[in-house]
């Protein structure tokens, strides 16, 4: 099932609406990362909330989609984990390091607006101090 | 018993009916002569517990008038035969007891007490004739030993029972959630930290983030005595497992003692935000969610 993926404003939403097969989950990482550079996309927004399964395999793609969207330009957010599945990826080591992650939606969305201000805030400073 | 009765060959005494009947005739025989000595056999009894310094969490009055009610349920339990009443009895006993601190060792002792004073009666009794005293020891004493026995594990049992409830209380009691601010949870821990208990602890914790919305999580570890490397791992799981939901947790309250545990045993807290009491744990997390707390004369009037 292909991921629907969504743009809102500067921002990319990819809303998991049903378990995946790796075949699936390879797709939405190669369509996230083509569309970042085609809308000028500043941020990644992945809803996992309708996932209550997480293997190894999707750990290490939505880690893959953070950095790879990194690299384009864009900061990446995964949104909705569940608290069971957040529990047992802990239990079995699957722990997202160096991705961000905000409880829903609303939260990711005012995440990446608050990292867009940083990033004018710095650049800000850095032209000043010349 | 049931095997015996299988053999034809069995010698009649052996034999389970006669047996029994036998057995009951003598119980019989003996009932009347505990109940005629009652009094003086209650006292010797009494006096040997005080001498064996068994109950001293009870005055004497309290022992005497304990003594007196276990006196006539065991001489009741020997008359039908039947432990219910007995049973129940013990229970109640137990129940009573164990409160003000009284320990197994000492109600099997005390027991046992009375199933050698009531013997040593016997013997006085019957020493003349030997053939039937042996009959008589023959009847009396395991139903005795059913006696104290039944008498233990009823204490036991209801030990064991006070206990699980105390467990399920403390289970039950010690894993507060608490919101402070909007979006600010505090989970104090307290006391001793199984895995069973930080595995509940995790879960809870993660369900009040979803439902709170918490933003920040200041995890107090002040009433945490001691801490072993499953602990300290559990805590860095719980810190993780956190942070998938969206929030931040802050572990406060490290004792020294823990600390220097933790750095010699070699677990890895360096991912984890570290304050060293609650206080600066809440400020540290007010930071964070943008709050700024000032006295009132500070702010200034809005007119």
């Amino acid at each position: 099932m292909e991921v629907p993926i969504l743009k809102q404003g500067l921002y990319l939403i990819a809303s998991i609406q049903s378990a995946l097969t790796d075949a699936d989950l390879s797709q939405l990482r190669e369509a996230l990362i083509e569309r970042v550079g085609k809308f000028r996309a500043r941020g990644v927004i992945v809803d996992v909330t309708a996932l209550d399964v997480m293997d190894s395999f999707a750990v290490r793609t939505l880690r893959d989609i953070a950095h790879m969207a990194r690299l384009r330009g864009a900061e990446t957010v995964i949104v909705g984990i569940q608290p069971e599945v957040a529990f047992a990826m802990v239990q079995l080591g699957l722990t997202l390091k160096g991705v961000s992650t905000a409880l829903d939606l609303e939260e990711g969305l005012a995440f990446l607006d608050r990292q867009a201000q940083d990033r004018v805030e710095r650049t800000r400073g850095r032209i000043i101090r010349g | 018993m049931a095997a015996r009765g299988k053999d034809p060959q069995s010698p009649a005494p052996l034999d389970p009916q006669a047996h029994s009947e036998s057995t009951a005739a003598l119980l019989r025989e003996l009932v009347p002569h505990l109940r005629q000595n009652r009094t003086q056999l209650r006292e010797e009894w009494a006096r040997r517990i005080t001498r064996a310094q068994l109950l001293t969490a009870m005055t004497e009055e309290e022992i005497f008038a304990e003594a007196t009610s276990v006196y006539d349920n065991y001489v009741e339990a020997l008359e039908t035969g039947t432990f219910e009443a007995l049973q129940a009895y013990a229970r109640n006993l137990s129940e009573r007891i164990i409160p003000r601190g009284v320990e197994t060792h000492e109600v099997v002792g005390i027991v046992l007490l009375l199933r050698d004073v009531l013997a040593r009666s016997l013997f006085a009794k019957y020493h003349e004739d030997f053939e039937k005293l042996n009959r008589i020891l023959d009847a009396y004493e395991p139903a005795a030993n059913r006696i104290a026995n039944t008498v233990a594990v009823g204490f036991v049992q209801e030990r064991e029972r006070i206990i699980r409830q105390q467990q399920e209380a403390i289970r039950e009691l010690s894993t507060p959630v608490l919101q402070v601010r909007e979006r600010l949870l505090i989970l104090p821990i307290i006391g001793v930290i199984d895995p069973q208990r930080a595995r509940q602890l995790t879960e809870q914790l993660l369900r009040a983030i979803r439902t709170n919305r918490a933003k920040v999580v200041v995890i107090d570890v002040t009433g945490v005595a001691a801490m072993d490397s499953n602990v300290a791992n559990h805590l860095v799981q719980t810190v993780e497992a956190s942070r998938l939901l969206g929030a931040t947790v802050i572990v406060t309250g490290l004792s020294p003692e823990i600390a220097q545990t933790l750095v010699t045993i070699g677990v890895d807290l360096s991912e984890m935000a570290t304050v060293g009491d609650l206080q600066g744990g809440i400020e540290e997390a007010e930071r964070l969610l943008g709050y700024k707390v000032l006295p009132l004369e500070e702010v200034a009037p809005k007119a």
